[in-house]
This record gives structure tokens, sequence and C-alpha cells, in this order.
């Protein structure tokens, strides 16, 4: 006889600490005392990532989440909800406004998460196109292509407010309108898929499991501007992303849904893999742009920008893979749906990989405008060994420390930069007590100046002095005056270096030094650091 | 298989006919679905052990209404790797760390036993928004 119902109790190492073994057998007991050990399995989980509010249980198939349960509660739950069918309203998580109960749509929203950019990864198979048009896979292609107008599109993109998810934040109407403005016999559309920030690897994941939704973004954008051609510029070291988005193409073409007059419109497109050999400079927009054509990886002073004058001359939209995920539900649902998303300047979600010193660490989506607070303690868990938090490292070798004073602070692109870091590709690098700053500056400040491509002055030599100073501190022979070195390197860096890479080089190292000075003055020799005094 | 190009009547009417395929597969006698996630992290943590286990296991019981898929990351990486099951008139289950010795309790307990299996479930992170057009994040709150 198979269980009507499934008694699940949470049983994360932070639940653990709150009673919830005790509260498992308890459960357990009452189960038994009232006859229902054949009806009822009971069972322990990991971690539901919300462990603020633990521990918690979850009954199936009643999706009944309860919250704060404790060892007490067990006797009323099982007699009234197991046995009697009746849910312990009192111990039921309520998000305000919502009925929890019944609904698990609703009660996902415990989670913090919503999925736009992720919407398809671990549900479709990547390798199956009808799995992506079963899931209203293509529709905005449809759409686009029967009934809206290249400024139609325009429109809709404009109303949703979405910005470029790989760094700088543009808007990402502008760039089309700008490419489609342009007058030209070619136009091209390029996916940046070249992550190369340590710790991230959002791209990689969307582009392994949900590959179609790329295709038809860029066929989107083809149409907009007028392109008929693009390209994926993809680091080889991704050979899976790269099989499956192969695999995706083949597909889409047999299907008809790349190629000449696609689903009987006008509208024709192809797309052709470009592979990068790793370099990190090559994510740069101008620099990506002279190796798909082959050249060295160089970026080139802006303007005129690849919008106007891009591959091979020609108006180009680049666009990063998370943004592009974004566009086709953009079209379906309507700008006004993703706009109601996030905060008043940054629009729609994010995409997060939140690594390091934290319980829960994986590939997260949430509302811009998220605390950092709830992305550590809610979706990640907390730090194992109950540690103290001491930072957390955003926007990767680009951008810089979050401290504790700020882990409430409300994330989107100018909050993230006001507090000296940026939202950069979407890296989250937690730290706690035991890690000193010195060396996660030191770290970043290494990867750039192995990464620095040498065309302008300030980055080729400004990235290596503050490595050497940097260096210097870390083995304790600093002087305070090596501290006002940094600062004074970094910001010249910033304000004169060539592209994105030598300007945002400094930022680990001055944000470290803006939040955690004090750890720098302490690798400095107590009679050098009276001597400045 | 060789596909014609398709119009766009012949679009609508693939993803009419696949759209309630997916998440319950009921053809070709295959009732149950376990899908396996193998992203490049997943595949790091051992699913390709997990996958091949999991179809001997399969085999050595002849369990042929068994549908085996893959898919990307869950965004579980921190239990990898995972796998999702689907019995019919079972709550659907994702399981985390499951090695070649869970995925064998899997199959035993879970499928044949249509009992869940101890310690290793996990939650989807998000709702799935093809359906969750009323979620409270797109409804200003």
């Amino acid at each position: 006889m198979p269980y009507a119902s499934f008694c699940l109790v949470c049983r994360g190492t932070a639940c653990e600490s709150s009673k919830a073994d005790t509260l498992y057998d308890e459960i357990k007991q009452h189960v038994a005392a009232n006859g229902l050990n054949d009806q009822v399995q009971v069972l322990r989980t990991g971690c539901f990532g919300f462990c603020e509010q633990g521990p918690i249980v979850k009954v199936l198939p009643d999706e009944a989440f309860y919250v704060q349960v404790v060892p007490e509660d067990a006797e009323e739950l099982v007699h009234e909800h197991l046995l009697k069918g009746r849910p312990v309203e009192r111990l039921i998580y309520r998000e305000p406004g919502v009925h929890a109960l019944g609904n698990i749509d609703q009660i996902s929203f415990y989670q913090k998460q919503f999925r736009v950019a992720l919407r398809n990864c671990g549900f479709i198979d990547p390798e199956i196109i009808e799995e992506y048009i079963a899931r209203e896979g293509y529709v905005a292609l449809e759409k686009v292509l029967f009934e809206m107008s290249p400024d139609d599109v325009i429109r809709e993109l404009e109303i949703s407010g979405l910005r470029g998810r790989g760094g700088g934040g543009y808007l990402t109407w502008k760039k089309w309108k700008f490419t489609k403005d342009a007058q030209s016999d070619q136009k091209y559309i390029v996916l940046n898929a070249d992550e190369g920030d340590p710790g991230a690897y959002m791209d990689r994941s969307m582009l392994e499991g949900d590959p179609h939704s790329m295709i038809e973004a860029m066929a989107i954008a083809g149409y907009t501007v007028g392109a008929d051609t693009g390209y994926v510029y993809v680091r080889a070291e991704y050979p899976l992303a790269i099989k499956r988005l192969r695999t995706a193409i083949a597909q889409a073409e047999e299907y008809g849904l790349l190629g000449d007059n696609i689903l009987g419109s006008d509208f024709s497109f192809r797309i052709e893999i470009r592979l990068g050999a790793g370099a990190f400079v090559c994510g740069e927009e101008t620099g990506l742009l002279l190796s798909i054509q082959g050249e060295r990886g160089m970026p080139v002073q802006r303007p005129p920008y690849p919008a106007v004058k891009g591959l091979w001359g020609k108006p180009t939209v680049i666009n990063n893979v998370e943004t592009m995920a974004n566009v086709p539900v953009i079209i379906m649902r309507g700008g006004a749906w993703f706009a109601k998303i996030g905060t008043e300047t940054s629009k729609g979600t994010k995409v997060f990989a939140l690594t390091g010193k934290v319980r829960n660490s994986g590939l997260i989506e949430v509302p811009m405008g998220i605390k950092l607070r709830e992305i550590v303690y809610n979706i990640g868990g907390g730090i194992p060994g109950d540690k103290k938090f001491k930072a957390v490292q955003s926007g990767g070798p680009s951008g810089g420390m979050i401290s504790y004073e700020n882990l409430d602070t409300e994330i989107d692109f100018e909050t993230l930069t006001a507090l000296g870091s940026m939202m950069g590709s979407g890296g989250l690098i937690v730290m706690d007590e035991d890690d000193s700053m010195v060396d996660v500056a030191r770290f970043y400040l290494d990867f750039t100046v192995d990464e620095s491509c040498g065309k302008c002055v300030p980055c080729r030599v400004g990235g290596r002095q503050i490595l050497h100073l940097l260096e210097k501190i870390a083995k304790g022979e600093g002087t305070m005056e090596d501290i006002q070195r940094i600062e004074e390197i970094g910001r010249t860096m910033k304000e004169t270096s060539l592209c994105g890479l030598g300007k945002t080089a400094p930022n680990p190292a001055l944000s470290a030094l803006r939040y955690f000075r004090d750890e720098f003055h302490e690798k400095i020799p107590a009679e050098v650091r009276e001597d400045a005094v | 298989m060789a596909q014609k190009k398709m119009t766009l009547e012949e679009l609508r009417k693939l993803r009419e006919e696949k759209r309630h395929s997916v998440q319950v597969r009921d053809t070709e006698g295959k009732t149950i679905q376990v899908t396996v996630g193998m992203g490049t992290s997943g595949i790091a943590a051992g699913a390709k052990e997990t996958l091949q286990t999991l179809v001997a296991e399969l085999e050595k019981h002849q369990l042929t209404n068994v549908r085996v898929r893959q898919s990307g990351g869950l965004g579980l990486e921190h239990a990898e790797p995972t796998i999702e099951v689907r019995v019919p008139k079972m709550p659907a289950v994702i399981y985390g760390r499951v090695t070649p010795d869970v995925v064998r309790r899997i199959v035993n307990h879970h499928i044949i036993g249509r009992e869940l299996v101890d310690e290793h479930i996990y939650d989807r992170p998000a709702a799935d928004i093809l359906d969750a057009g009323d979620h409270p994040i797109v409804n200003g709150e």
C-alpha cells in the first residue's frame, strides 16, 4: 500500500542546531501513535534554504509549508494535518498577501528566487528541440516575425528597461536602435559568451541548459536590426556548452527556425560559432570583435561603438548571454510585465553565481533590489561552521567588496557601483572572518595583470605595480606610502586605461582598502607604521 | 529523422502536441520520468556514474516504463549530482547528492517501492514562471 502523504523535515545544518532532529523524532512517534505508519512517510531532507525560518516541515502532496516548527508542535501537526487532514494554519508560512496553501507557485516565493533567464534550465532536455518548443519556445520569434515591426520590438525592450547583464548595464533597446538606424548593406548580431570572471558560470549554465533560447533571441535581434548573420563567441574551455549549442543550431536549421525564409516569412538568419582561446580581454566587446575577425584580441578606442561600426566595420549588436535569455520572455509577456520586477533603475532579475564560504552554493536568479543578506542567509543558508561574515566580493576582477555594514543594501546596478563594486557578470564570492583581504586583492590583481593585453600603459604597467605593492605588503615589508601609491596608481588606471579591463582592474584593491584598511595596516611592520604617523 | 522545414502552422501544432507530454510523458507506455542534471558541474560531481548506474539498475529490474532524460544544471550545485523523479500519483521529487549507491536506493525504494528516500530530498530553487503569471513578484509586491 503506497503512502498517502509524505512529511519532510528539513535537516540542513542550520536547522539541526534548532532542534530539527528532536522534531523529526517527535513527528515519527506521533505518526506511529496515531496508527499512521502505513499512510505517512516521515523523512529528513536537505536544506530548503530558508534557514532563518527553520526548522521547516513540508507536507506532500498537499504542499503545506510550515515554518519555525518546534518539537512541541509535533503532536498538533500530526493529529490535525496528517490524521484529520486539517492544515495547522498558525504554522503555515505566509508572505503578506499570499495564500500559501494549495498553490505551489506562490509557496515557492519563500525561496526568494524568480527564474526568468534560467526558466528552462533543469526543466528541458537541451538536446531536444521539441522540449524547448513545448515550453513556449519560439513563440516570441513567431510573434515578432508575424505581428511586430522592428520598431515595436525596440519599444517593448524600452518599456522593459532591460540593461546589459555582461557588466556595463547599458540599455539594450538603445544598442539595438543604433544598429537598426545605421545604414549598411550588412549588419551582424554577436552573442558574447566569453565568460571569464573567476567563479562565474551563468553563461555556461544557460548555454548548457537552454541553448535554443539563445538562438531565438539572436534571431529576434537579427529581425529587429536587419541582420542576417549572427556569431556566438564562446570560450573553447566550455566544450559541453559548445556541443549543445551546435546540436541546437543544427536542429533549428532542420526545423526551419534558422536559415532562409524562417517559418515562411521574408526573414533569413544564420548563426555561426567562433571559439575563443580563453583570453579574458576578449570578453571586452571591441577585442572580441577583432578576435572573431581572426586578429589578435586587443581592445580599440570607442567611439565608434560596435552598434555603428563593429564586426568588419559593419553595425553590430553585441549582447551577453543572460541579456539575450531575457529577450524572448519580454517579447512574450510584454515589457510592462518585465518592468514590474526589480528596482527603479534596474529592471528584471539577475543571475548570480553564489560561491565561497556559503552552505548552499549554486546558480541563483533573484529580482533586482534584493538584499545581499537575503542572498547569503536565506538562499545561501549562511556560512559553514557559523563563522562570522566578512564580505562578499561581487563583479569578479572588475568588482569589489561589500562589507557587513552594507549587507542590507538593495542591490542593483547603481547601488553596487556606489559601494565601489559593480554588478559585473554576477559572481558573488562570500568570505568569512578567516579570509585575508590583502590576499583577495592580490589574487584578483594577479589575474588581471596576467590577462592585460598590454596595449595601453596604465593597465600594463599600473596593474603590475599595484600587484608588486600588494605582494610587498603581504610579505610584511610594506610601508604606509605603499598604500597611498596603490590608491594613486589605481585612480590613474581608472581614468586613463583604454578599456574596461584596465579601468576596473584596480577595483578589488581599492575597495579592499576602502572597507578593510585596518587589515593592510596590520600587515605593515609596527616600527614603519609609527614612523609614518 | 529528416524533418521538413516548418511553417508557422506546423510549429504551432507541434507546440500544442508537445506541451503536455514534456512534464508527464505517457507516450510509449513510459509513465515514470527520471531527469539527471547533466551540466558541467553536475558531471564533475559524478552525474555520468549516476546515470550509468541508473540505467543499469532499471535494466536489472526490467523497468521498461521509465524514461530517463537529461537536463542542464538546476542551480543546486552544492547538492550535485541531482536527479528529479516523477512517478504518477506521487509528488515530483528532486534528490541531491545522488551517488551510484543512492540512485540504487531511489530505484528500489521510490520507483519500485513507492516511498521516498530519506536524507536526499531537495527543493526546486524557484517556481516555474510558465505557470506563475500571478506570482506576487509581478504583482508589484
